[in-house]
């Protein structure tokens, strides 16, 4: 299907869509196919707004809690906007605290992109802030406050930039599924618990009866021999996600799962699904059961289509699929990394139509290869494969083979882990997956669209390690935290390779504002932009970066009980 | 247990905002308050911890003690500078002060508490008092998850003393081993009733002593209590 569209660069359907872009979209995929009746997300377009942050009531378990809004709406108003415009918002802060909104993954100058401390004061309260700048970009992005813990609260919203060209990809219809996670619970009691009892939310630990079973699968030697690597670090291979269902209800575009967010289709259409991870600390498996998914954007930006069953989307990604329903009624179902909870909605042809909801998978458990130890037996050594490492610097597109260097900082009672031989993981779809005979997306199935934005070579190369403690529940870059931090230093325009080596056992998004990370997929023709890149427990990972926008950026995890330590001021200067 | 009140108080009067990645945060970990039905009558005992500070910093108070019926009581107090000194262990110097129904003593405490391979809550230390005298102890305990919920806790204390301390009833060697075996049902992370068995056994010149007062040199008693943390 797809190659079809690139042979034949213009089909049918993309004419009539691009033809009617303005306002077939709105008619079809947000207010007249039924998205209002079902969802009370507001959809806001043009290039001028006016926002206002405060504070509302909701009620999403039962239990009536203040959430932070915009507009009076959670998540906040789906944003629409038009790539080459220049659009101008005044956000209004009505909270009794500072706030503020950072455009994610949008390229702007520095002193717009919404974080406090960084060439921003942040919004005090009563006030407003003007943003405004030049849309160059297109595609699936999302706006959210980048103080405190709002982010928790609800003040996450979409944000679509309808792109100049044509879109190489054809469909009838769209909806935004956003994804995010809601506590009762204070965002500020939940990161207090974290600091007093790392496992506070962790419902799924090792048992007797784990341990019982573990012998009787495995023998006493292989258990004792397991159970020796975890027991001298001191760390459980239960340990997958901090936050958990047991506080959090999981969400789709602000509704829990029993209200069933819908989004309506018509008999063989094409819909567009622009999938967002709004999440302050869940990543989700994503999958429709009975529909393939055909990716064809990741972070906003057109990859070569790839279909799979099923994707993991890290918080703050997003990834634009294409699916082609029959009739009745399909499942999105988005089980949390831990398989404490999940978000359901449904593609229905009409609303009011459910479909089963699948159960949850095994909940992963972690081995020694996770904590970037190296593995036994028949996967050992893939790395030796490569070349030794040397002072060369790697060909774009391939990744770093520089030696694995832990800093001095790494080492001392704020870090529990260094991982001594770090895999790269770009085949691997992440922990847990996959299940059950299903074709789930990697990194490596990820390819620009376009040819490869800046072919230049890397001049120099960064290596990054991402540490913590998880008992002590502190979290740091080269074990050390952004407070102790000096800024990170790039040259204006200069072609850089950041690497980051995960000395945890966790998965970590890691957000770098203001340029794009290129992440090294393996073909130095179509490197993929991405603003949100997830490195898996143990592993490491690289992509090449161009700052061409000057001032100072935030680089950070995430994962919002991790960002106040896992961070870095970047400053690009000439 | 007026000691006991009071050091609540100190923890509970400021709530500490949560700022940046390392916040001042405290803790009060109530680990034991149980009654003990021992021979001669109910007591009542506690085992508290708790601790204000930052990541690496922190100021520590424990206390342990025991009351019976006839409201004797005895119990030690220790005030700790307390530093985070590797991934699991924190470095705790500070005082330790006994008061027992004939005699109080201080002591210097240098010790080390955290988690040991294997998952083994410990704390160990050294105790030096004033007129020379040389004291140490180890505690460690460990977690069986039968259930996410229902967690049984063995706990082992082993105490040992360089001199003799008739005062105290005190010989010097190992002078008391205790074994705790605590089987806790959390109703959330911070509220778990519990029951269980406490054990002591008192050795060598210690257990001479005793004999020789007319107690008992080992105890074996069915306890049950609550453990809290806020």
């Amino acid at each position: 299907m797809f190659s079809k569209y690139h042979e034949s660069g213009v089909s049918r359907r993309r004419f009539v869509t691009g033809l009617a872009a303005g306002t077939a979209v709105a008619a079809l995929g947000w207010r007249k196919a039924g998205a209002a009746e079902v969802s009370p997300t507001q959809v806001l377009r043009g290039n001028n707004f006016d926002l206002s942050i405060g504070y509302r009531e909701v009620n999403l378990t039962g239990v009536p809690r203040q959430a932070t809004v915009v507009n009076g709406s959670l998540p906040a108003p789906v944003l629409r906007w038009k790539q080459g415009e220049k659009v101008t918002l005044r956000v209004k802060n009505n909270l009794a605290t500072d706030s503020s909104v950072h455009w994610h993954g949008i390229i702007l100058p520095a002193d717009m992109d919404g974080v406090p401390g960084f060439s921003f004061d942040g919004i005090r309260p009563g006030e407003t802030f003007e943003y405004s700048f030049p849309v160059t970009q297109n595609g699936t992005y999302w706006y959210h406050s980048h103080t405190v813990y709002q982010e928790q609260t609800g003040l996450y919203g979409a944000l679509i930039i309808d792109p100049i060209e044509p879109e190489p990809f054809a469909y009838d219809r769209e909806h935004v599924v956003m994804l995010s996670d809601w506590s009762d619970e204070r965002p500020e009691d939940i990161v207090v618990n974290l600091k007093k009892q790392s496992d506070y939310y962790n419902y799924r630990q090792r048992t007797v009866g784990d341990l019982t079973a573990q012998i009787r699968e495995a023998g006493w030697k292989a258990t004792r021999e397991d159970r020796a690597m975890w027991n001298r670090m001191r760390m459980s291979d239960r340990d997958i996600s901090d936050v958990t269902g047991s506080t959090y209800t999981f969400l789709v575009n602000g509704q829990p799962p029993d209200a069933n967010w819908t989004g309506l289709f018509a008999r063989n259409e094409k819909v567009r699904l622009r999938f967002i991870n709004a999440a302050a600390m869940t990543i989700f498996d994503v999958r429709i059961p009975g529909l393939k998914m055909t990716v064809v954007a990741a972070d906003g930006q057109y990859i070569e289509p790839v279909t799979v069953d099923e994707f993991r989307i890290g918080v703050a990604e997003t990834y634009d699929v294409i699916v082609e329903p029959i009739d009745g009624a399909y499942t999105l179902f988005a089980q949390a990394i831990d398989r404490s909870g999940y978000a359901r909605g449904t593609l229905a042809e009409q609303a009011g139509l459910s479909a089963p909801v699948p159960a949850m998978d095994p909940p992963p458990v972690l081995t020694h290869a996770d904590m970037g130890m190296g593995m036994h037996g028949e996967h050992a050594n893939h790395k030796n494969s490569r070349p030794a490492a040397s002072d060369a610097i790697a060909q774009a597109g391939f990744g770093s083979f520089a030696a694995i260097v832990h800093a001095a900082t790494e080492y001392g009672f704020q870090v529990d882990m260094r991982a001594e031989q770090p895999r790269e993981q770009l085949n691997n779809p992440g922990i847990g997956l996959p299940n059950g005979g299903r074709r789930v997306l990697t990194y490596a199935d990820l390819r620009n669209l376009e040819p490869t934005p800046d072919p230049r070579e890397p001049e120099r190369e960064l290596q990054l390690h991402l540490t913590g403690n998880m008992n002590r529940y502190m979290w740091s870059m080269d074990g050390i935290n952004f407070a102790n931090a000096e800024p990170l230093l790039l040259k204006l325009n200069e072609r850089l390779r950041i690497t980051l080596v995960n000395d945890t056992m966790m998965n970590h998004p890691v957000h770098l504002h203001g340029m794009w990370s290129d992440l090294e997929t393996g073909d130095p023709d179509h490197i993929p932009r991405k603003h949100t890149v997830l490195v898996q427990p143990g592993a490491k990972i690289s992509y090449l970066v161009t700052p061409d926008m000057p001032g100072d950026w935030a680089y950070h995890c995430h994962l919002l009980y991790h960002m106040l330590g896992m961070f870095r001021r970047v400053r690009v200067q000439a | 247990m007026r000691y006991l009140l009071l050091i609540m108080c100190v923890f509970c009067a400021p709530a500490f905002a949560a700022t940046g990645a390392d916040p001042l945060l405290y803790k009060v970990q109530v680990e034991e308050l149980e009654w003990r039905n021992a021979e001669g009558g109910n007591k009542r005992a506690w085992d508290i911890e708790g601790w204000v500070g930052k990541d690496r910093d922190k100021l520590w108070i424990k206390t342990e003690g025991e009351s019976s019926s006839d409201d004797t009581e005895e119990f030690e107090l220790q005030l700790l500078y307390d530093r985070a000194v590797a991934p699991n262990w924190d470095l705790q110097l500070g005082w330790r002060g006994d008061f027992q129904p004939e005699s109080r003593r201080s002591w210097l405490t240098i010790g080390m508490q955290g988690l040991a391979p294997g998952f083994i809550e410990t704390d160990a230390a050294v105790f030096l008092a004033s007129d020379g005298r040389t004291a140490a102890r180890v505690r460690a305990s460990y977690e069986l998850l039968f259930t996410q919920k229902l967690i049984l806790q063995p706990g082992v204390e082993l105490n040992w003393y360089a001199e003799d301390d008739e005062v105290n009833g005190l010989g010097s060697g190992w002078s008391s081993f205790e074994l705790g075996l605590r089987l806790r049902y959390h109703v959330t992370r911070k509220f778990a009733p519990y029951a269980g068995l406490h054990w002591d056994r008192k050795f060598g010149e210690t257990a001479d002593l005793a004999e020789a007062a007319g107690e008992e040199t080992g105890d074996l008693q069915f306890v049950a209590g609550l453990s809290v943390w806020f």
